[in-house]
């Protein structure tokens, strides 16, 4: 135990090492793994191309034998697949004849009819050849039956007997069918394929030749037919061979021929790999991109998802591509086939590292340097990170051990690629990763940085000169919203599938797939191109034998050969007129002498010496599978081509012209045949017009349709209509004006601290304490709670008996000028009551005071007044005299009559003891029914009426500032700042017990229970105090649906239960403190953190039902409607997620500063605030509606802070000033 | 796979009536099971493939017809074990009362996958020395992948079962002679049959559970919306 944990603290000392090395110097190391890289893929250039092109080796033909199957060591250069006699050896015969002199009298037919007739005869001339006792019979390659599934080629190619191909078997080798078809054309094309074939056809086998280079057709320009004859032979006989190609040069003697005879080539074909071989391997690749894209789907909360989704497929990519490099060079040649082991090795190395290292990074405290928190994320990882490598050199190892030959060899490669990968890893990608994250983090203080300037300055202090108030300004600036009518145009199924297609990205997923499958397609089917180029490529390295051809003269012809059938189809057709060679010769060239400018040339030029290079790699293959022969992994030997040119003359053509050639009408015929040669290339041409004019129609009417009006409108700043613009669409149409005008509500001398409302009425706290109330309806000023109020009253020595026990008093009570009301607000005037009572202090003329001034902070410097603070500290004092702790539920009536101040139970000599606690501010606010409760930083609960202005009630159990308050039914939540959570309970005493102290009630009973009445005796009593909620400050608290929910610093969230303050869940799963929560009637939580995850929780079961990360930086606030969830950030942008599925549905960039305010009205109307104006915004679509402007000034402040009234108005705080703006039109729109 | 993941694509972009049809228990084992069963029937096709295409044709006269090489009964059992298998580990595992907890996600699913392709591919194409030897390392193999991808006793258990009653099908059947093994070394059957079985077994369940996982999700934000 004691090795492995000293085992585990050396690997994470170690990876923390290694972490700040590489955070520190990302540049070279990057360079370094870069340069490592290349050199051990290196020996990968040696490596053959992978493919499955035939691969040529050329020999001379004068000393060739046959090479013997043993390995009698390296001869040379010679390939390991030449050994053992060949499949076949070819023997072709390459015929080109021309009708010269070409004269007018002749139709386009006769270019080729008469040309292909001689076929016959030269057929029989080569099967007729004997050479001693040896015929083509004994020599030839005997073929049996074609393939079953061949039956429609059985009458054109040769069965039962040599492998001899040639035009004529269209015509079975029977001259007479020749002559008795009326159309050549069409019997040569009926067998072609309809479609886009491209590898060998049938004309391509019986002509040997490339089909455009046959010249039989109407239109050709040179007049030349070309055509092979190919022989395919079993046993190699130098002399046979010879023999035949002089008789056949003697017949018909090639006189500008210079051929080079000298060449045996050797074609070695490869495996080829079918459909059916494929599936298994497409399937192992479509699992391991499902891996693969599985993986990078993770990695979150770093600058740039798709750079390091990269960075890690190329980690691995180049992990393996290290390993074969290094296997190759120490001399281990991969047997196996590298594709397929390809996506084994991947699963087996796998992305997992790369990611956890990601996460373990990211979830590094935020405010760390880059370095550090590149070395504590490597450094936590490190352990696992061993086990899981050690864990699988172990599987491995034991795989070796299996002593299986391809097990060996895969463990083998899996090992080097689990060390490359390892290195890579540690190298490679965290380094990319220490950039990323720097990026990130610069990326953020560019974003911060005018954020901070944006604010407005600090508060200099208490010292600020406020006592003239703004100047009046004249009535707000607004915008009218557009018509109703306008935004009803559009149908929100269409749009709705439209989204869908967008936030799916569909079809581009689709295009994309279809792309690949067709490039797939493309190359599977015609793979000759890029095939024939890179056997070229070989064959041009492939050294050429030198040697020459000993003519090997002595032809007898003698007549029988061949086989059977072929014989008895030759024998009753004999070749009609046999011309004597040097007549035919004769012939062509006296009548190629006058007229060479309409005469065809037969030319030879190099390109003939291999016709079989122009045809289809696959043209041997497919001419033997046709037999059930495979030529897979064996080779043929091709000997040099026979060249044999024929002269016809005008009249042999027109002898062997069919009655019809003539009649036909040629031009159609030619059109139609000339329209067949080159069709398929216009089809896919007019294919592909056609279908890019379909695509970009159908992208332009899908603009046209679709395209949201404002489209673009609704991200950046540039949405937001500038103020003056004309509030029109593009058609000109402005739509009837319907005003929203916001109201101002002045009165405030600083920026408004906090907010809080019930509907009908609105409290606000400025930074100066001044607490005010306004009616939200007609915006009214009902009441003002001045800080410093209670020092003034009491200095003005209402407040007799304190003056009497405060000794302190009196010279504050000097500093404190009384100041006049300057400003023109609706005054709260309290009639002053009778002391009712001469033991008991009257309290309400002391708060409920007349004025309404901005109150002289100046005077006061560096303190920043309370109001009820004073009043309390009195209570306490005089409550003071049981001993300190309450206990956690005293007696009601005990309480009551304590928070009421029972200031003549109280000895005065308490009031020295506590020093005066005079900048407590308010913290936190809360208003239900009458009631205003304030939570201060020096730990006071207050409870104000609302109305009046006066304290009701206050309680000071805590001594640490209360930072969230919940007010709820009746009672009262407060989280203080060291992690403690009070319960309070609001109890109300109907004034019917009050009488008798009290003369006749004011109010007898207002409707019950959220509003108190004045008259009521409210008492608040602490019920239970939780001490330890957090361990560290409470953040946010938030309270419904008799829940309550606290996030703070320490990362985590907690349920209680409202009624019996009992914790029921604690939820983790942030990485960061909490900073905003939302939970409503209906147990939605939500909360977000610093991390700038957005957690969701089941408020039942206690159980995360999603976590997305949405912000850079801290989520400020955060609600919820039935069907999404909104957050803000410090990022200033908004975003609005699916509720049920955690996709983010679109984001609003928000202004600077105004990220956190932020309002949902009636479930489909956003507003957010901005630098002096709130924008509403269409929930479902993401549209912005209509920009209210708050202020004139132009610039404006930005709204911090946004509550969203009952009334479906919006309370917005703007610096000192609140605005409340009441949204009728909206609503009315939206319903 | 392919289709896993357009469950996933499909099941969290659509809304509304699909999210209700998915929360409804028939049809979501309904669709659960057929996707199982799809992706059997894949698998079985593909797999069976690579066993029985052990030679090597230039051509292949027929593509459709070597796809379908196997038996027309085999994709449709195969489909309907793993779909049995699918649905009945999620089933044992809340029976059970211990939800499995290891690696819920998509990429360890497909790793899995691949892993079981990649036994089946060692079996039908790496030779082997004799057969005790292949046998013993698709077995290590199996339990590797157990190990790696599960590590519930309940999956093992299963496993075990399952494999077991299959190879006894097999040995039924080929005793029956509706088929039969080129080379068979365990009674009729080959011996590396039962670790296949138990390594889609595994397989089987560990997709069956992550597409259980999605059912779990939409019942619990619907209880939530409630």
């Amino acid at each position: 135990m004691t090795v492995r944990e000293r085992l585990r603290q050396n690997i994470s000392a170690a990876f923390y090492r290694h972490g700040l090395l590489c955070a520190s110097y990302p540049v070279p190391i990057i360079l370094f793994t870069s340069a490592s890289i290349l050199t051990c893929c290196y020996p990968l250039l040696k490596l053959p191309l992978p493919g499955t092109g035939p691969v040529e080796f050329t020999t001379g033909v004068r000393d060739y034998s046959v090479p013997s199957h043993g390995t009698q060591g390296d001869l040379g250069e010679r390939p390991d697949w030449y050994r053992g006699p060949p499949v076949a050896y070819i023997q072709q015969v390459l015929v080109k004849a021309a009708v010269s002199p070409w004269d007018s009298s002749l139709v386009p037919v006769d270019v080729f009819r008469s040309p292909l007739g001689r076929v016959f005869s030269l057929l029989e001339e080569i099967r007729d050849h004997v050479y001693t006792d040896r015929s083509l019979e004994s020599l030839c390659l005997q073929v049996t039956d074609l393939l079953p599934g061949l039956r429609r080629m059985q009458s054109l190619l040769p069965e039962h007997g040599c492998l001899l191909v040639s035009p004529g078997n269209y015509w079975q080798n029977r001259r007479d069918m020749f002559d008795s078809d009326p159309d050549i054309l069409k019997t040569v094309h009926q067998h072609e394929p309809k479609g886009l074939h491209t590898s060998a056809t049938l004309k391509d086998l019986l002509f040997g030749v490339p089909g455009k280079s046959t010249g039989v057709s109407l239109y050709s320009k040179k007049r030349v037919v070309t055509y092979t004859i190919t022989i395919a032979l079993s046993s190699y006989d130098a002399r046979f061979v010879a023999s035949l190609r002089a008789r056949l040069k003697q017949l018909h003697p090639s006189t500008n021929c210079s051929l080079r005879e000298d060449h045996m080539v050797h074609v070695h074909f490869k495996e080829e790999i079918g459909i059916a071989e494929l599936i298994p391997l497409v399937t192992t690749y479509i699992i391991l991109f499902a891996y693969i894209y599985f993986s990078t789907r993770k990695i979150d909360m770093v600058k740039s998802k798709w750079g390091l989704a990269l960075a890690a497929v190329v980690t691995v990519l180049s992990s393996l591509l290290m390993s074969v490099g290094l296997c190759s060079l120490f001399g281990l040649t991969p047997t196996l086939n590298g594709g397929e082991i390809f996506p084994y090795l991947v699963v087996v190395i796998g992305l997992e590292n790369v990611l956890v290292l990601t996460k373990s990074v990211v979830s590094t405290p935020v405010d760390l340097e880059v370095k550090l928190r590149i070395a504590q994320g490597l450094s936590s990882e490190s352990w696992s990170i061993m086990k899981n490598m050690a864990t699988e050199l172990v599987i491995i190892l034991i795989g070796y051990f299996t002593l299986v030959p391809a097990i060996q060899e895969f463990c083998l490669f899996a090992v080097v690629g689990l060390v490359s990968d390892f290195f890579l890893q540690m190298f490679f990608f965290t380094t990319v990763l220490s950039i990323d994250i720097r990026r990130m983090e610069l990326a953020d203080l560019n974003r911060r940085l005018p954020a901070e300037a944006g604010m407005p300055p600090p508060k200099p202090g208490p010292l600020r000169p406020r006592e003239a108030p703004p100047p009046s300004r004249p009535s707000p600036h607004t915008i009218t919203l557009q018509a109703p009518a306008f935004r009803n145009l559009r149908l929100p199924k269409r749009l709705r599938v439209v989204y869908f297609l967008a936030r799916t990205r569909l079809a581009q997923r689709i295009i994309m797939v279809g792309t690949v499958i067709w490039i797939g397609i493309l190359v599977y089917t015609d793979p000759a191109g890029l095939r024939t180029y890179l056997a070229a490529q070989v064959s041009e390295q492939s050294p050429l034998g030198e040697a020459g051809l000993p003519p090997h003269l002595g032809v007898a012809p003698v007549f029988p050969g061949g086989d059977p059938t072929s014989t008895l189809n030759v024998l009753p057709a004999p070749e009609p007129t046999p011309l004597p060679e040097n007549q035919s010769q004769g012939h062509g060239e006296a009548r190629s002498g006058p007229a060479p400018l309409t005469s065809p040339q037969i030319t030879w030029g190099s390109e003939d010496e291999e016709v079989w290079r122009r045809l289809s790699f696959r043209y041997w293959p497919s001419l033997f599978s046709y037999y059930n022969i495979t030529l897979a992994k064996r080779y043929i030997s091709i000997l040099p081509v026979i060249p044999v040119t024929l002269h016809l003359s005008p009249q042999e053509a027109i002898e062997t012209r069919h009655p019809q050639d003539t009649q036909h009408a040629p031009r159609t015929s030619a059109k139609t045949t000339e329209l067949q040669a080159d069709l398929t290339l216009y089809k896919v041409a007019a294919l592909g017009l056609f279908a890019g004019v379909l695509l970009v129609l159908l992208l332009f009417c899908l603009y046209r349709v679709l395209c949201p009006r404002n489209y673009g409108q609704n991200g950046v700043q540039h949405g937001r209509r500038r103020r003056g613009d004309l509030p029109c669409d593009e058609y000109g149409y402005s739509p009837p004006v319907s005003e929203i005008s916001p109201l101002l509500l002045r009165g405030h001398s600083m920026d408004i601290e906090c907010l809080a409302n019930d509907g009908m009425l609105l409290a606000s706290c400025c930074l100066a304490g001044q607490i005010r109330v306004w009616d939200a309806q007609t915006g009214d000023c009902l009441t003002v709670i001045p800080n410093n109020g209670l020092r003034r009253s009491s200095s003005s020595g209402c407040w007799e008996h304190r003056d009497g026990w405060d000794p302190s008093s009196p010279a504050r009570n000097a500093s404190t000028p009384i100041m006049d009301n300057e400003h023109p607000l609706r005054r709260r005037t309290t009639p002053v009551r009778p002391a009712l009572f001469g033991d008991q202090p009257d309290l309400t003329p002391l708060i409920d005071t007349n004025f309404g001034e901005v109150p002289p902070s100046q005077m006061m410097p560096g303190c920043g007044f309370d109001f009820g603070e004073l009043v309390e500290r009195a209570y306490k004092e005089h409550e003071a005299s049981p001993p300190l702790p309450f206990p956690p539920s005293p007696p009601a009536a005990r309480q009551r009559r304590r928070s009421l101040g029972d200031q003549s139970v109280a000895p005065p000599e308490q009031v020295l003891l506590a020093p005066w606690d005079w900048d407590s501010s308010v913290w936190s606010m809360e208003l239900r029914g009458n009631l205003i409760a304030a939570g201060r930083s020096s730990g006071k609960l207050e409870l104000w009426d609302a109305v009046e202005g006066s304290l009701r009630c206050c309680n000071e159990d805590g001594s640490s500032g209360i930072t969230a308050l919940a007010f709820l039914n009746n009672r009262i939540v407060a989280a203080r700042l060291n992690g403690s959570l009070d319960f309070f309970t609001v109890d109300i005493h109907k004034p019917l017990g009050l009488l008798q102290y009290r003369g006749p009630p004011g109010r007898a009973s207002l409707p019950p229970s959220p509003c108190y009445s004045s008259e009521d005796v409210i008492s608040c009593q602490l019920t239970r105090s939780v001490q330890c909620a957090h361990q560290k400050p409470i953040t946010v608290l938030r309270a419904a649906a008799g829940r309550v929910v606290t996030g703070s610093q320490d990362h985590t969230v907690r349920v209680y239960r409202l009624e019996d303050s009992c914790c029921l869940f604690t939820l983790q799963g942030h990485a960061g403190g909490i900073t905003a929560i939302y939970i409503d009637q209906t147990m939605v939580l939500a909360s977000g953190g610093q991390d700038g995850a957005i957690c969701l929780w089941d408020v039942l079961t206690g159980s995360r039902v999603s976590h997305v990360y949405g912000h850079r930086g801290d989520v400020t606030s955060l609600v919820c409607t039935t069907s999404c969830v909104l957050s803000s950030g410090l990022d200033d942008l908004i975003c609005i997620w699916d509720r049920s599925t955690g996709i983010k549905l679109y984001s609003i960039q928000q202004e600077v500063g105004c990220g956190a305010s932020l309002g949902v009205i009636s479930e489909s109307l956003l507003v957010t605030g901005g630098q002096g104006c709130v924008s509403f915004w269409d929930l479902n679509y993401g549209d912005l509606l209509q920009t209210v402007y708050l202020g004139q000034s132009g610039e404006g402040q930005p709204v911090r802070q946004l509550l969203v009234l009952d009334n479906a108005a919006i309370v917005c705080d703007f610096g000192s000033e609140l605005s409340l703006v009441y949204v009728p039109s909206v609503l009315e729109k939206l319903d | 796979m392919a289709e896993a993941r357009g469950l996933s694509g499909n099941g969290v972009a659509l809304r509304g009536p699909y999210i209700s049809m998915i929360t409804n228990h028939t049809t979501n084992l309904l669709i659960r099971g057929g996707m199982l069963f799809v992706v059997g029937v894949f698998l079985a096709l593909v797999l069976n493939l690579l066993q029985v295409q052990r030679n090597v044709t230039l051509f292949p006269p027929d593509v459709i017809s070597s796809v379908f090489s196997s038996a027309w009964w085999v994709p449709p059992c195969c489909g309907t074990a793993s779909a049995l298998i699918g649905l009945l580990y999620p089933c044992i595992d809340r029976h059970l009362g211990e939800p499995h907890k290891l690696k819920r996600e998509w990429s360890s699913v497909m790793r899995c996958v691949a892993v079981f392709v990649g036994i089946n591919h060692a079996s039908a194409k790496v030779d082997f020395a004799n057969n005790v030897q292949l046998s013993l390392t698709l077995a290590a193999l199996s339990v590797g992948l157990w190990w790696t991808f599960d590590r519930s006793r309940s999956g093992f258990g299963m496993g075990v079962a399952v494999a077991l009653l299959a190879t006894l099908a097999t040995q039924l059947l080929v005793y029956n002679g509706v088929f039969q093994y080129t080379s068979p070394d365990f009674l009729y059957i080959r011996s590396w049959l039962p670790c296949i079985f138990f390594a889609g077994v595994i397989t089987m369940g560990n997709i069956g559970r992550q597409l259980a996982l999605y059912e779990c999700k939409f019942v619990q934000e619907k209880i939530h919306q409630d």
